[in-house]
């Protein structure tokens, strides 16, 4: 993974001083609490329900496990013992003080890390493919190059004020597991018939209340101008994004209104003036990123590996369904990709120990190089792992609650810290995504239900991304009252959809019972056990499942 | 008003008197002295007093600006909101596209912790928001030591510059 040289070192010291002094002129008044805003936010510090929220930078969702046990640390030392995972692959501290912030700042600065750029509006933390890197389907590595727009984005004078906060998102392989389409910008690395590398861009996804899927404003820019182009792109928005309503800023809006080939046409115009500028990536310049993601020191080993086989057929089933839903085929021979599931029935979807982050850094470091990525499904993956070594990994995971066979199923729920946590949130959404889970842990058990995302927010703003789940939860507010809609069809995936609303609002403790009707609907209803709950519903349509949810009589 | 200054030889300072007259779409033009006029009332200046100058806001279209570069010795830019950031990219269009090599001005809502920021996309003087301590301001040109990217004060990213040791 990256490493920092001086110069890094340099700017996170610095950034960490920077904000001790803010912190000083706060306290004593000379910066008011409106200045200020600005200025915590793009140090990822929100005002949260109860307290302070420090939200800390994980670039591209990877993590050393030297990095996870300063995070435990830190977890322990400032808060309450636990952390949560965000859909933005970063990790959020619910609890901390502020005059405790510089100190957290300073002991993250030593691994490297920091909260830089994490809220505010200004260019956010790059988001990428959990399997970047050892992915059987992938271009090129996506890493690189996010990891030099986190360089290029970093402190970036011209676009500290941008009219909204802006999200990018990079991916390198055929299927999105990054959810490009519903980013400010989404970038897939794609190679030309000539052999070239270039990048699709995306411009004017999103969520939140005006839901979007991005359109391609350019199929094809050479990889020389990814960077130039990125800032062309921000230059127009920049100037020309809405400020007269915050609820109109971001760069959807902007495209929707110009039209995605105008938009284009502006960014063009733009970027032919900065295309040769300083600004311009030479092979070098990329040669030098790629330098630190070479592929690890994979051993020689035969892809069969013989004591997985025996074990998969041994008395344990756990570990076959384990093995069928939580790894993923690694482009090594004898290597897989495990996910470790942070969605156990004990714990609210994303929320991890201190404790947990410390033995999974343990874990890491014997079964998978030392390295760990966060994914924006609020999960972990070792991306690395022998196949000989998964028995042995599986007993560590189930001991730790880290091996609930449901990755990408039905109770591995994405959801929003909701009305427990957040001032935004017209809802509760974890009490919601416990009564679900809980009910189809038996469900599940009895039936293959199979690919199936559920999603849930706490309101409007969509950080639990009900728009692009299969099964999306929105929580809302009518008359002071905490109301959800449903919504059905969404996905963030390659197939990239937006959920429709299925009928009239439901009160909290109809959720579950709704979510299990859709899904006794779905069973019901499938063409055979390989049609997908996605794919059945896009067959379908509404109609099967409106009916079991308001009217299960005639169901 | 506070007035600062900084560019990369002389480092950040106050300036003790400011020569300009600032005048409105209707105060006649004085008989001498150096003046700043609105973006539109630019045109109808033939001949300025002494010299000339340009009030505009983050918003301005640098091309209505472009035909008179040539004559202006100063240019003001508006802030009114410090989350209003468009003066940046204002400022970059002015300097690296059009060339613009005279004075470059944040008036307005204009803070401490803009400051660096502003610098590096071409601003060179800085009327601080009312209130504000100078000495404070005066320190905040020297946070930082290295930048990631090309602006208007370096055009050398740190991938190249790393490369050259
Ligand atoms: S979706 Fe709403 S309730 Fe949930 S975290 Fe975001 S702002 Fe808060």
């Amino acid at each position: 993974m990256y490493q920092y040289d001086a110069f890094d070192r340099r700017i996170v010291e610095e950034r960490a001083h920077q904000f001790r002094e803010q912190v000083v002129r706060r306290i004593d008044g000379r910066i008011t609490e409106l200045e200020f805003k600005p200025l915590r936010l793009q140090n990822g510090l929100y005002l949260q329900l109860h307290a302070y929220m420090l939200r800390i930078a994980i670039p591209y969702g990877l993590l050393s496990s030297k990095q996870l046990r300063v995070l435990a640390d830190v977890t322990r030392k400032y808060d309450r013992g636990y952390a949560h995972w965000t859909t933005r692959q970063n990790l959020q501290l619910n609890w901390p003080k502020l005059e405790d912030v510089p100190k957290i700042l300073d002991e993250l600065a030593a691994v490297e890390m920091h909260a830089i750029q994490t809220s505010g509006n200004c260019i956010r933390n790059i988001t990428s493919d959990p399997y970047a890197g050892v992915a059987a389907d992938e271009v090129a590595d996506p890493r690189p190059y996010c990891e030099l727009m986190r360089q290029w984005s970093t402190f970036h004078p011209e676009f500290a004020a941008l009219p909204r906060k802006f999200k990018l998102a990079v991916t390198g392989a055929a299927e999105d597991r990054a959810a490009i389409a519903v980013h400010d910008i989404g970038i897939r690395v794609v190679k030309s018939d000539a052999g070239e590398i270039g990048f699709a861009f995306y411009v004017g996804g999103g969520q939140g209340r005006t839901p979007l899927l991005a359109p391609c404003i350019n199929a094809f820019v050479p990889e020389a101008h990814l960077v130039s182009y990125t800032e062309a792109i921000l230059r127009t928005y920049n100037r020309l994004g809405r400020r007269d309503n915050k609820f109109k800023a971001r760069i959807k809006i902007l495209v929707k209104a110009v039209g995605a080939e105008e938009f284009a046409r502006q960014v063009e115009e733009e970027h032919a003036h900065i295309a040769e500028g300083p600004l311009k990536l030479a092979r070098e310049d990329i040669e030098g990123f790629r330098r630190f993601f070479r592929p690890p020191m994979y051993e020689v080993l035969r892809d069969d590996d013989p004591t997985l086989a025996a074990a998969l057929l041994g008395k344990d089933r756990g570990l076959a369904s384990w093995f069928a839903h939580n790894v993923a085929p690694h482009r090594q021979p004898g290597y897989a990709i495990v996910n470790l599931s942070c969605k156990s029935p004990d714990l609210p979807p994303g929320d991890v120990t201190a404790d947990q982050m410390d033995a999974v850094a343990d874990l890491a470091d014997r079964f998978s190089f030392g390295a760990l990525v966060v994914t924006h499904r609020q999960n972990l993956v070792f991306t690395d792992v022998k196949k000989r070594d998964l028995p042995a990994l599986y007993a560590e995971l189930t001991r730790l609650g880290f091996a609930t066979p449901n990755v990408g199923k039905l109770t591995d729920i994405v959801c929003c810290p909701g009305l427990d946590y957040c001032s935004l949130a017209n809802a509760r959404s974890i009490s919601v995504a416990k009564q679900v889970a809980e009910r189809f842990e038996e469900l599940s058990k009895l039936y293959a239900v199979g690919e199936l995302h559920l999603n849930i927010s706490g309101c409007i703003n969509a950080c639990g991304h009900h728009h692009v789940g299969h099964i999306g939860v929105l929580g809302i507010d009518k008359q002071g009252h905490e109301f959800y809609q449903l919504m059905l069809g969404g996905s963030s995936g390659t197939d990239a959809s937006l959920g429709k609303v299925l009928g009239h609002a439901l009160v909290h403790d109809e959720v579950a019972p709704a979510v299990e009707r859709v899904v006794l609907a779905y069973l019901a209803h499938r063409a055979g056990p390989e049609e997908t709950f996605l794919e059945a519903y896009r067959r379908l349509g509404p109609a099967p499942f409106k009916e079991a949810v308001y009217d299960p009589a005639r169901a | 008003m506070t007035l600062l200054a900084h560019d990369a030889e002389r480092g950040a300072r106050l300036v003790e008197d400011d020569p300009w007259l600032d005048l409105s779409d209707e105060t006649p033009l004085p008989s001498h002295g150096d003046v700043v006029v609105p973006l539109a009332r630019l045109a109808d200046v033939v001949e300025a007093p002494g010299r000339l100058a340009a009030r505009v806001d983050g918003a301005s279209d640098p091309e209505l600006l472009a035909p008179h570069l040539h004559r202006l010795a100063l240019i003001v830019v508006e802030i009114p909101k410090f989350t209003d950031g468009r003066a940046y990219s204002l400022a970059r269009l002015l300097r690296s596209r059009h060339g613009y090599r005279g004075e470059l001005r944040a008036v307005g809502y204009v803070l401490r912790d803009q400051l660096f920021y502003l610098w590096r996309c071409g601003f060179d003087s800085f009327a601080l928001a009312p209130g504000k301590d100078p000495a404070d301001a005066l320190a905040a040109f020297t946070e930082w030591s290295v930048t990631y990217q090309p602006a208007e004060d370096h055009d050398v990213p740190i991938w190249r510059r790393r490369r050259a040791g």
